[in-house]
């Protein structure tokens, strides 16, 4: 297995303690995270990118288990091996968007992918040196996925990658992130309420609200 | 891609916030690089052309101008002074030196000066081309006077009458160049020397060929109505006075004298005998020198606070750019740490830039500084301010990257504590 989470726990300040059930990943296998909101689907997911640090158990990847790592570690095991794409593109807006690949292999300190080529597996190689600004939503959405794919990961997680992308481009997203993850055998967490990826992917966590 | 990539993206993503940030930090940067030059220039340069004078003895008046019009040139004489009485204090045990000065005409406004050979020695003059005058009209050019009036060895002129340019030709008498300095960096780079003797005698001519036609109050008129000389003597064939004071059986007059001290007795005694028992005044340039910084210091303290006031501006608008940036960028700096940023990488990246900012400042703050004091020597006629090079360099410009180092790391220091104390998840789930 590559990822597992046991009996993973987090309690924000003044509230009462999130459960998690435990699951676990192959290498090239997809998951749908759903849940109602409140029920810590985003929680979830930071967890097991190690941006949180639960308050029991553990989130094993490849091996690692996250929690063991600190400071810079963590920073730089997660640059390397975790990619996330968020709900909105986030994207550096003083950079272009092939800038935006390069510091992401600069921060990982990982010369992963090459920038060109992985633009242009997501069709937006004429927009290498355009400034970000300058793109529409969904080519936008396709460089944030393009930035986590860059360094190779072993994990990739989504959240709701696709709520602000019309029919066909969030068809293409979703395509797009199960395709370059089975090609790198990484494996996809995928946090939605949305419809049209339900149908995407066949395997489904669902998180129960406390 | 590395931080300071990054940081420099950031800052040229936002060209009108960060200009304006450089340009106020440069301004107050300008003043201070300004006020440093002035103020080593000048007192290097007043040390270095009195070094050796130790007392300056002219007509009764103003004490200060007198040390400006004979040390530096730049004041009018305050009158002159008979020679026989001159030479009555050249006779004092008290005294090792004495050269005697004569002033009264200028060409293109620079000054012509009757001195004796004891002068060149004083500023330890070199000449790179001719020797020293040895006969009357005979002059040596110092190296700005010579490239400033274009003439060569051999070349002739003619001097007008007083101290700055547009009093009326001495015709009569032609200067002739036998010498000219090498640039030493000091007074007598600007000055015209020639004997005591030639400016004698082209006043001689002048009072006899014309009426007094005083065209200055505070011009010198060095013995006009001497009368000429013995008949049949041609004053152009006799040697001059090489040392010491020339000879003459006339009654005549110089402008002033500089005094070396024989011992420390005499800085005590000496001022005061020629003070209150001559109608002469002495006064001594170390003291005069003093007192004229200590009534220029109350404007230079003045415009040290305005570069500082500046300065201070600057650092905080900085902060505040630097803030609010910051919090407009707190996302941006939560997906960095994502993408595998450590604190210490974000910190280092809110200091780049504050640091960028005001090295950038202090780069152009010395730039102005220097083309502004270029501006001002350029476009000024007066002699004073022609004295500052603008294009000399000052290790203590160095101090000018420290402050600004100092600027930039203090307005980085909240921002960056911010940023090293943010939370990732929270700022990423916050939409």
């Amino acid at each position: 297995m590559l990822l597992q989470s046991t009996s993973l726990s987090f309690a924000y300040p003044g509230q009462p303690s999130l459960s998690f059930p435990d699951f676990s990943l192959s290498g090239g296998d997809a998951v749908l995270l759903l849940g109602k909101s409140g029920s810590g689907k985003t929680t979830f997911l930071n967890l097991l990118s190690g941006l949180l640090s639960p308050s029991h158990g553990q989130v094993i990847l490849d091996g690692t288990v996250l929690s063991a790592l600190q400071g810079h570690h963590l920073d730089l095991f997660r640059g390397q091996h975790i990619g996330i794409v968020f709900q909105k593109p986030h994207l550096i807006a003083a950079l272009t968007v092939k800038q935006n690949l390069e510091l992401a292999q600069f921060l990982s300190k990982k010369k992963g992918g090459s920038p060109a080529d992985l633009l242009q597996d997501l069709g937006i190689a004429g927009k290498a040196s355009a400034a970000v600004g300058t793109l529409s939503e969904g080519e936008a959405q396709r460089v944030s996925i393009a930035r986590a794919l860059i360094n190779i990961p072993k994990l990739i997680l989504a959240d709701e990658p696709t709520s602000s992308l019309d029919d066909e481009h969030a068809q293409r997203v979703i395509t797009l992130l199960k395709g370059e993850a089975a090609k790198i055998g990484a494996a996809l967490v995928i946090v939605t309420h949305d419809q049209r990826v339900k149908s995407e992917v066949s395997q489904v966590l669902e998180l129960k609200s406390a | 891609m590395n931080l300071l990539t990054l940081s420099w993206k950031y800052l040229s993503f936002r060209p009108l916030a960060t200009g304006l940030n450089v340009i106020l930090l440069a301004f107050g940067l300008a003043i201070i690089t300004v006020l440093l030059l002035v103020q080593h220039q000048f007192e290097q340069k007043m040390t270095r052309d009195a070094a050796g004078i130790d007392l300056v003895v002219g007509a009764k008046g103003s004490p200060l101008q007198l040390i400006l019009s004979s040390v530096y040139h730049i004041d009018f004489p305050t009158g002159n002074i008979k020679m026989e009485e001159a030479q009555r204090i050249s006779r004092s045990r008290l005294v090792k030196q004495v050269i005697p000065l004569a002033m009264g005409d200028n060409v293109q406004g620079l000054r012509i000066l009757g001195t004796n050979h004891d002068y060149l020695d004083l500023y330890a003059v070199k000449f790179i081309a001719g020797k020293a005058w040895e006969k009357p009209f005979e002059v040596t050019l110092g190296a700005e006077s010579a490239q400033i009036l274009g003439l060569k060895l051999g070349d002739t002129f003619s001097g007008s009458h007083g101290i700055s340019v547009g009093s009326h030709d001495h015709d009569q008498h032609a200067f002739r160049v036998t010498g000219i300095l090498a640039p030493s960096g000091k007074v007598v780079d600007r000055l015209v020397l020639t004997s005591i003797e030639s400016v004698w005698y082209t006043h001689d001519e002048a009072g006899g060929a014309e009426p007094d036609t005083t065209t200055q109050g505070e011009e010198v008129r060095i013995a006009e109505e001497e009368g000429t000389l013995a008949e049949g003597i041609d004053p152009h064939l006799l040697p001059v006075a090489a040392r010491g004071f020339p000879i003459s059986d006339q009654e005549r007059e110089v402008t002033t004298l500089l005094i070396r001290y024989r011992n420390p007795m005499a800085a005590i005694q000496l001022p005061r005998m020629i003070n209150s028992g001559t109608s002469m005044q002495a006064a001594s340039p170390a003291f005069e020198m003093a007192r004229l910084f200590e009534l220029l210091g109350v404007g230079i303290s003045l415009l040290q606070g305005l570069a500082i006031a500046l300065v201070v501006i600057a650092g905080l608008s900085i902060f505040i750019a630097l803030y609010n940036s910051l919090k407009e960028r707190k996302y941006d700096l939560a997906i960095l740490r994502a993408l595998g940023a450590s604190r210490f990488q974000l910190v280092t990246l809110v200091f780049l830039e504050g640091i960028s900012l005001t090295i950038l400042g202090a780069i152009f703050g010395i730039a102005f500084g220097h083309g502004f004091l270029a501006l001002i020597v350029e476009f000024t006629s007066q002699e004073v301010v022609s004295l500052v090079d603008p294009w000399v360099f000052l290790p203590e410009e160095g101090l000018i990257f420290g402050y600004a180092l100092a600027v930039g790391i203090i307005a980085s220091l909240i921002p960056a504590w911010s940023a090293y104390q943010m939370s990732i998840a929270k700022q990423l789930t916050k939409t």
